[in-house]
Formats: structure tokens, C-alpha cells, sequence
């Protein structure tokens, strides 16, 4: 057995022994060693579901495959239903030509199978895929301190700084062999130090920021620090509502993309920032100013990605991380206003709205909303944008988004949601 | 004139190699996906972020950053490329490591036997005086030797 400096129980030594088999002393060795790398001292027991964020069967994760192979041919299992991030493909709503399937089909190859070793080890149902795990619709919501064991950076920063649940930004297969062995080492943002902010963000816009770029900027300032942010308040008022959620849900994606952010504290609105306020400060932080002027300087600072900058779009992207109900409905009412200011029908430029499948199933069950929003030519599927933008076709094409992380992690070009409502109907 | 430093062995072994540079977070889905989706030989950083390293090689490199950020896809991604072949050699952080990259390491050493040396907390001096191109020594207690 390997020397580890951790006090473990006698229960996890002998599985770290491998008195229970290989591939849970291999499971056990992989958490141990992942805690020793920052210093925990112990494991501490997960409370609810896991969150995967490895939904692809990308044929080249061959190492994951095999990982969970060993884990169903054990029987080793993660003790609650767990949740899982978004499919890849949606081909009846994200229309694709031959090549560009057949290059998916190569690209995603081992999907059916992959689907099938997550339902065994334990998914939720089968539509538990989203990066939007925690709205009420899908259901898997930790509480206000539950010890977690989650991946997807935007579920992670969401679960940490809006519900106050504690998770550190776990990677792929860590949170599911934290899963397995039902513990996670205690460092990091599941500690009251590691939720300490290293940095106060003073906001000094004249009006509410675009979630996307002001997450952005604080994402690349702090990188993976804690933030405290001071002023938002004053322009999203102080009472955790639908429109609050979704921006935030929205802004702490895009730090958590454009940095590594698994927590911020905005005060007066977030549970922690609300108990403690400015006491969350850690000693001898750092201050960032932000202002009208910075954001600009961020937003102009975005790369562009197309071959040609002056191309016209052939596919809208909203929704990464995936819209929530009232999203949706936003979107909805936005874009007939606009279409009827043109007076055109249907949006020009392809247009996809991405949501849970849970949301979208409810989404239809208002029959005049869902027929509303096929009559202006906009789809709504569960897929995955930054998995279909993975295809090389795929890329290649001019697409945009109002998604900073979408943006930060492939060719989409970015526009705030004015800018994109605009030339979904004019292009 | 070569310039020795200490830090915290992550992962310990014997290496010497080329260095890239960054003193931007490195976001490991995004620098090496393309690469690793087209089954290349080589690396070609494309990460769109990261101005030092966007579009250079990192075959087979030495890694020295601050930190990796980004996708929580990392680890694996990092375990993937590794098992792959063209994992990087070795990586060097001026700061403590970061959870997805601690993972990637970790992972690849339990599942698949393979060793990514990695060294972290090597200070803000060492990524002032390693620049991208220079030869690197590493050895098993935790010295980092910039030539």
C-alpha cells in the first residue's frame, strides 16, 4: 500500500488495502491521492446524487469506458440515482448534411454503448441528461450545505454559490469514483476556509451587466479564486426570483469557462453572502473594479474564430448552459416582437434553443407556446451545442451564440442577446 | 546561465525536455481536443484563450503554467490524451495545482500505469525565468533546472 498522510477509517483502509478487490482499492487509491495533492485530512460522506459530466462516447475517453466497465462488472455503484450532462446529437432538431453525420457518427461512435454502461451504473431516468441538473424540472437539487460529489463546472458554481451546497470542481470520472466509495476528501470549497473570497469585484456599471461578459470578466481576472461581488444587488434587488436564478445561472457559467470559478458570493442575494456578508473576505484580499468600460474592453477582446469575419450565419446557438422554463418563454415573446417589427414569420438564420429534455417535455404540454414557437422557425432540442460544435464540419460553419462559454470553447462567435435577436430575423 | 528551482513533487520521476510557456490559465479540453478528436500525432494548442499558447506545438513539451482552467472535462480529457500518446511530457505549475489537471495526473497514474511528472508551487520566479523553447530538467525530489 502506498504511504498517504490522510487518517482514514478502518473501513477505507481496507478498501484502499484492497481487501474489497482491485477496482475498488483503484477507485479508493484515485479519491486518496486526489485528496492528498490539496491537503485533506479526511473523507467526508456526499449527500444525493452525483453529477456526471461525461455524456459522450467520444471513442478516444477509451480509459473511461474501461473505468466504467470495471466499475458494473464489480457491482460498484454510486449509492443514489445520479444526473449527467446534455447528449451530444439531436439529429430530428439539429439538422445536420450527410458528411456532417457521418463524421459524428465516427465522432460519437460509442454512444449507444456509453448510454448503456450509465443507465447500469445508475442514471436517474433516461432523461437525466443536462447541464441544468438542478432546476426544478430535472430535480436532482442538493440543499443549503450537502456535501456533493458534482462535475460540469456550471452545475458546480451554480450548486456552490446559489443553493450553498458544498462541491469542490470535480473532474470527469472523479465525482463518479467519489460516487462509488459515497465519500469526497474535505478540502478546497467543501471547507468554510475554501469558501473564503480572495477577491472583492466592486461593480460600478450605469445598468445590469450582460451575465455572460460580466462572468467572463471576473472568470479571467480571478481565475479560480472565490469572488465576492458588491453592487450587483442594486440592479438585480435582493429576492432570489426566476430572472435572478437565470442570471446567475448564466453569469457564474461564463466564469466558470472563461476561468475556473467554483464559487462567488454576490452580496445580499447569495445564501452564504446573505448569512455572512462581507465577513466572507478573506485577509489581505484583492480588489477588481468593473466598470461600463472594462466590460467593453472584455468583450473586445474575444477572438474570431470564423475564416471569414464578414460571413453571415448559418445556425444560432441560445442556451449553453441550457435554458430553464422561463428562458424559454423569453425567448419566445423576443423573438415575435422582433419577427413582427420586420414583419417576417419565421427567424432567417437557424435558430436552436437548447433545454433539459424535462423542460422542454413540460414546455410542450403548453400546446399554444410550443406551436407559437414552431410558427417563428425556432427549434428546441436537449443537444449538447459545444458537442456539436466539436465536429470539424461543424465548426467550420459561421455559427453565433449569446453563450461565453460556447464561445470559449469553440469557433461560435459571440453576441449579447439583443445582437442576436436582431439578426435571427434581419441576418 | 541555468537556474534551479524547488517545488512540491505531484507526480515524481526523472525528465528533461523542451519547455512551452504560460502564465495564463492552460484549459485543457479546448488546447487539446482538436488534436485529440483528428487521432493526431502532433498537438496543436487550441485553446483560443490562451494568447501564448493558442496554435503552438505542444508535442511532447513540458508544460510550465500557472494553472489549468476551464472544462471539468479536464481530467479526463488529460488521461485520455495520455493513454493517446501525446499527453505532455511533463507540467510544471508556478502556483498549487488545480483540481482537473491534479485529476488528469492521478488518474492516468492509478488506471493506465502512466506517469505525467508533475511539479507544482514552483514559484512566480520560475515562470518570470523559463521562456518557451528553453531546455528544462526535472528531477524525482522535486528540482526543476532551467538551462
Amino acid at each position: 500500500m502506498f504511504q498517504y498522510k490522510m487518517t482514514l477509517t478502518n473501513d477505507e483502509i481496507d478498501k484502499l488495502d484492497g481487501k474489497y478487490g482491485l477496482t475498488l482499492q483503484k477507485a479508493m487509491k484515485t479519491v486518496v491521492l486526489y485528496g492528498e495533492a490539496f491537503g485533506a485530512k479526511r473523507l467526508v460522506p456526499i449527500n444525493g446524487g452525483i453529477h456526471l459530466v461525461t455524456s459522450f462516447g467520444i471513442p478516444m475517453l477509451t480509459p473511461v469506458f474501461d473505468i466504467m466497465n470495471e466499475l458494473i462488472e464489480n457491482g460498484l455503484l454510486p449509492e443514489h440515482p445520479f444526473t449527467v450532462d446534455p447528449r451530444p446529437l439531436d439529429y430530428e432538431n439539429v439538422k445536420c448534411n450527410i458528411l456532417q453525420k457521418l463524421v459524428f457518427g465516427i465522432m460519437y461512435g460509442k454512444q449507444k454503448e456509453y448510454e448503456e454502461q450509465l443507465k447500469k451504473v445508475g442514471l436517474k431516468d433516461n432523461n437525466s441528461f443536462t447541464c441544468t441538473c438542478y432546476l426544478p424540472e430535472v430535480g436532482n437539487i442538493p440543499k443549503k450545505g450537502d456535501i456533493l460529489s458534482w462535475a460540469e463546472s456550471s452545475a458546480v458554481v451554480f450548486a456552490n454559490s446559489v443553493l450553498g451546497a458544498r462541491t469542490n470542481r470535480n473532474s470527469g470520472v472523479i465525482e463518479l469514483l467519489c460516487g462509488v466509495i459515497g465519500k469526497v476528501p474535505e478540502f478546497g470549497l467543501i471547507t468554510d476556509e475554501g469558501r473564503k473570497a480572495k477577491w472583492l469585484i466592486k461593480l460600478k456599471t450605469s445598468k445590469l451587466p450582460n451575465p455572460q461578459i460580466l462572468g467572463s470578466a471576473i472568470g479571467i481576472k480571478v481565475v479560480e479564486d472565490v469572488p465576492y461581488i458588491e453592487g450587483l444587488s442594486e440592479f438585480l434587488g435582493e429576492e432570489i426570483n426566476d430572472s435572478v436564478i437565470n442570471y446567475l445561472k448564466d453569469m457564474g457559467a461564463a466564469s466558470a469557462s472563461n476561468g475556473a470559478i467554483g464559487l462567488y458570493h454576490v452580496e445580499n442575494i447569495t445564501p452564504e453572502a446573505r448569512d455572512f456578508g462581507k465577513a466572507l473576505l478573506a485577509e489581505s484580499y484583492k480588489t477588481y473594479v468593473i466598470d461600463d468600460e472594462e466590460l467593453k474592453k472584455v468583450q473586445a477582446s474575444y477572438p474570431v474564430m470564423w475564416k471569414n469575419s464578414n460571413a453571415i450565419a448559418k445556425r444560432c446557438f441560445i442556451g449553453c448552459p441550457q435554458l430553464s422554463l422561463s428562458q424559454i418563454y423569453w425567448w419566445l415573446e423576443e423573438i415575435e416582437k422582433n419577427l413582427k417589427l420586420t414583419g417576417k414569420k419565421k427567424v432567417v438564420i437557424n435558430t436552436i434553443l437548447c433545454a433539459a429534455p424535462d423542460i422542454i417535455e413540460k414546455f410542450k404540454k403548453d400546446e399554444k407556446a410550443f406551436n407559437r414557437l414552431n410558427a417563428t422557425g425556432v427549434k428546441l432540442s436537449y443537444i449538447c451545442p459545444l458537442m456539436y460544435m466539436n465536429n470539424p464540419l461543424c465548426s467550420k460553419q459561421p455559427v453565433i451564440t449569446n453563450s461565453n462559454k460556447l464561445r470559449t470553447y469553440t469557433t461560435a462567435r459571440f453576441y449579447t442577446d439583443d445582437v442576436i435577436l436582431e439578426k435571427i430575423v434581419k441576418a | 546561465m541555468e537556474k534551479a528551482f524547488k517545488g512540491r513533487v505531484v507526480l515524481a520521476g526523472n525528465i528533461k525536455g523542451e519547455a512551452v510557456v504560460t502564465h495564463q490559465g492552460l484549459n485543457i479540453l479546448a488546447a487539446f481536443q482538436k488534436s485529440a478528436l483528428k487521432k493526431s500525432k502532433r498537438v496543436i494548442c487550441a485553446d483560443q484563450n490562451n494568447t501564448e499558447l493558442f496554435n503552438k506545438d505542444l508535442t511532447n513539451k513540458i508544460i510550465c503554467l500557472p494553472q489549468t482552467i476551464g472544462s471539468t472535462t479536464g481530467g479526463m480529457v488529460l488521461q485520455a490524451v495520455s493513454q493517446l500518446g501525446i499527453g505532455p511530457a511533463a507540467m510544471l505549475f508556478s502556483q498549487h495545482i488545480d483540481s482537473l489537471a491534479a485529476a488528469g495526473i492521478i488518474l492516468t497514474h492509478v488506471w493506465n500505469g502512466k506517469n505525467i511528472i508533475t511539479i507544482d508551487q514552483l514559484g512566480e520566479d520560475f515562470l518570470q525565468t523559463v521562456k518557451s523553447g528553453q531546455a528544462v530538467e526535472v528531477l524525482e525530489d522535486g528540482t526543476v533546472i532551467v538551462y
